[in-house]
């Protein structure tokens, strides 16, 4: 790092005459904080200002119409948690969490490896049609999924046939959900994941593949004691990452719930980031909605600091 | 001895299973994107009883979806598309004009607090985007920003994710004495990033690009959460308003009467209006990510 140090070369350029306009050692001391400037202005702003301001609602008191600041005292959490929709939302997501977290994981890193075995030509052809399901998010991905789990509409419908599904109501039904959002997720989410754990493999140095090559050891024992371990520290990263996304599931639940043929089979409030919309804005208690989507910040933040514990990707002090 | 093994030696049945399991995700992967290329040409009966669901229907199905969407509401999806464009543009400009000087500064000099600034930037990074928004309603709520472009604009700018990428970029890629040459020249700091580092960060430029873009176009939950002004909608909170208000995934239902009962085929042509611009985007920007360059500053 001393030789990035260009602070300390340059008054020796000024002193030799080689600078026109030398800058003062102060000026000099001030510059850099002209360029982070702008950013700490919006990190404060948009970044932690909104995790403070809604720290001190959770607590605020909105009796009189103006909100008076830690007059609650616990009160919105209490409300928060002894709502009839707490319980339910809670077990959703973590039912949810339960199947997308391992299934997703699991399936990327196996089409990862699948792809690396044979790079080429193919490989990256497959990628990018992976990758294509990317660009489909929020209402149209919702819009298309409606359609593929219906087996009277789906061009999957013999499948859904063959496995006795028979109408979109066998297929989403309050059982299923957890399982149908994990589906329409992983379409959207893994072509991402599977180029980055892709990217992952190709930096395993290839004397190492080649020596196991030459002690007999085939294409599926590489992929399973050289590659799988050596890959260990972007599974843990991308479980941690997608972990605390999932946990702010929102727009799947929220669409099919309330504006599409199959509502009916969607509870209008399923994950906990709808039951906080739903605070702040069907009931107008910005308190309680406060609170829980404090709760799932402190997730959030949690997650990113496992992150940066675990993986020792982010060791900044290193350099 | 073993040497004349195949380098690639899988077995037969071992590359049976690899070919069948990639291909099984890739009719997983590729069928819904199918069906929605030709969806917007095809009427409700061969959509529910045509047997073949990638059939392309008929050119006046797919005329008549493009004018049933741009009629909507009187024109109003152009109005949303001409909207997602701004906000995209506004936050890809803004986000980066404050982000790159912020991660090159970071990465070339010492100074107090730059230890305190990564640390922060890291903690936000890697915090999901959705976990701000209602606090962020909340906040701007108290100044009364609520509703209009700005409460979707303004927040965009933070990008700190474009931070530490450029971070990255320069403390790996920038050798010291370029730097140093242009000090030695008379540069002032200011100089330098101008017409040396900045020159030097198109590949990064690229990805960043890619990544926010994508990312603003697609943002849904908080422009949802922030507007209730439909002429200030972007395309996807567009895109769930007219699903909303019609009949297009929900046959039999049509809340005006009198009004053109909307079908899977104008849900569909809305949706490829939607995903278009990004499919474009992703296929001129994959080599960014699936070369790996995303791991590479994952890794640092």
């Amino acid at each position: 790092m001393a030789n990035l140090n260009i602070s300390a070369g340059a008054p020796m350029a000024a002193e030799v005459g080689v600078s026109r306009r030398p800058q003062a050692r102060w000026q000099r001391g001030l510059t850099p904080y002209g360029f982070v400037l702008p950013y700490i202005v919006v990190m404060l702003l948009f970044g932690l200002g909104p995790g403070i301001y809604a720290f001190l609602i959770s607590f605020a008191d909105f009796g009189g119409g103006v909100p008076r600041y830690f007059a609650a005292g616990f009160r919105n959490y209490m409300v928060a948690f002894k709502d009839f929709r707490f319980g339910f939302t809670t077990t959703n997501i973590i039912s949810f969490l339960g199947i997308s977290v391992p299934l997703g994981i699991a399936l990327v890193v196996m089409l990862a490896l699948l792809l690396h075995m044979r790079p080429g030509r193919l490989s990256s052809a497959l990628r990018t049609i992976y990758f294509l399901g990317g660009a489909v998010t929020g209402p149209v991905l919702v819009l298309v999924f409606i359609i593929m789990l219906n087996p009277l509409l789906s061009p999957f419908g013999p499948l859904l046939h063959v496995m006795g599904l028979n109408s979109f109501d066998d297929v989403v039904t309050p059982h299923t959900l957890a399982f149908l959002f994990t589906i329409i997720g992983f379409f959207s989410g893994a072509g991402m994941w599977i180029a980055i754990q892709y990217g992952a493999l190709e930096g395993i140095p290839v004397e190492l593949l080649d020596a196991a090559k030459i002690d007999g050891c085939d294409a599926w024992n590489q992929l399973l004691y050289i590659k799988l371990p050596l890959i260990r520290p972007y599974i843990i990263y991308q479980f941690i990452l997608i972990f605390a996304g999932n946990v702010q599931l929102f727009v799947e639940p929220q669409l099919m719930g309330n504006q599409t043929y199959v509502q009916g089979n969607v509870p209008h409030i399923w994950s906990p980031n709808q039951l906080a919309y739903s605070f702040a804005f069907e009931m107008g208690n910005f308190g309680a909605a406060a609170a829980l989507s404090l709760l799932m910040l402190l997730i959030g933040l949690g997650a990113s600091y496992l992150v940066i514990r675990w993986t020792g990707f982010f060791n900044i002090e290193a350099r | 001895m073993f040497l004349k093994r195949n380098t690639d030696d899988m077995g037969i049945l071992g590359s049976l299973l690899r070919y069948g399991i990639l291909l099984i995700f890739v009719v997983y992967f590729a069928v819904p994107l199918i069906w929605l290329l030709v969806a917007p040409s095809r009427d409700v009966t061969q959509i529910t009883s045509d047997p073949n669901p990638f059939a392309f229907g008929s050119v006046d199905r797919l005329v008549t979806s493009w004018q049933n969407i741009m009629s909507y509401n009187g024109g109003e999806v152009a109005l949303w598309f001409g909207n997602s464009v701004k906000y995209s543009l506004f936050a890809l400009i803004g986000s980066l004009t404050i982000s790159i000087p912020a991660g090159y500064i970071l990465a070339v000099k010492r100074f107090p607090g730059r230890s305190l600034l990564l640390w922060l930037t890291l903690i936000t990074m890697l915090l999901p985007a959705s976990a701000l928004v209602l606090p962020l309603f909340l906040e701007l709520n108290i100044v009364h920003m609520i509703n209009t472009q700005w409460s979707v604009m303004l927040p965009s700018l933070f990008f700190p994710f474009g931070v530490y990428l450029t971070y990255i970029y320069y403390a790996s890629s920038l050798p010291p004495e370029i730097l140093d040459a242009a000090v030695v020249d008379g540069c002032t700091e200011t100089q330098t990033f101008w017409h040396v580092a900045l020159p030097l960060a198109t590949p990064l430029l690229g990805l960043l690009g890619f990544i926010n873009f994508t990312a603003n176009w697609n943002n849904f939950f908080l422009p949802y959460v922030m507007l209730n002004d439909d002429t200030l909608y972007n395309l996807p909170v567009g895109v769930q308003a007219m699903i909303s208000s019609t009949s297009a995934l929900r046959p039999g239902f049509n809340p005006t009467p009198g009004a053109i009962s909307f079908q899977f085929a104008d849900a569909a042509m809305i949706g490829l209006i939607m995903i278009v611009p990004v499919v474009i985007i992703f296929l001129f920007a994959q080599r960014y990510v699936i070369s790996g360059a995303f791991t590479g500053s994952v890794k640092g």
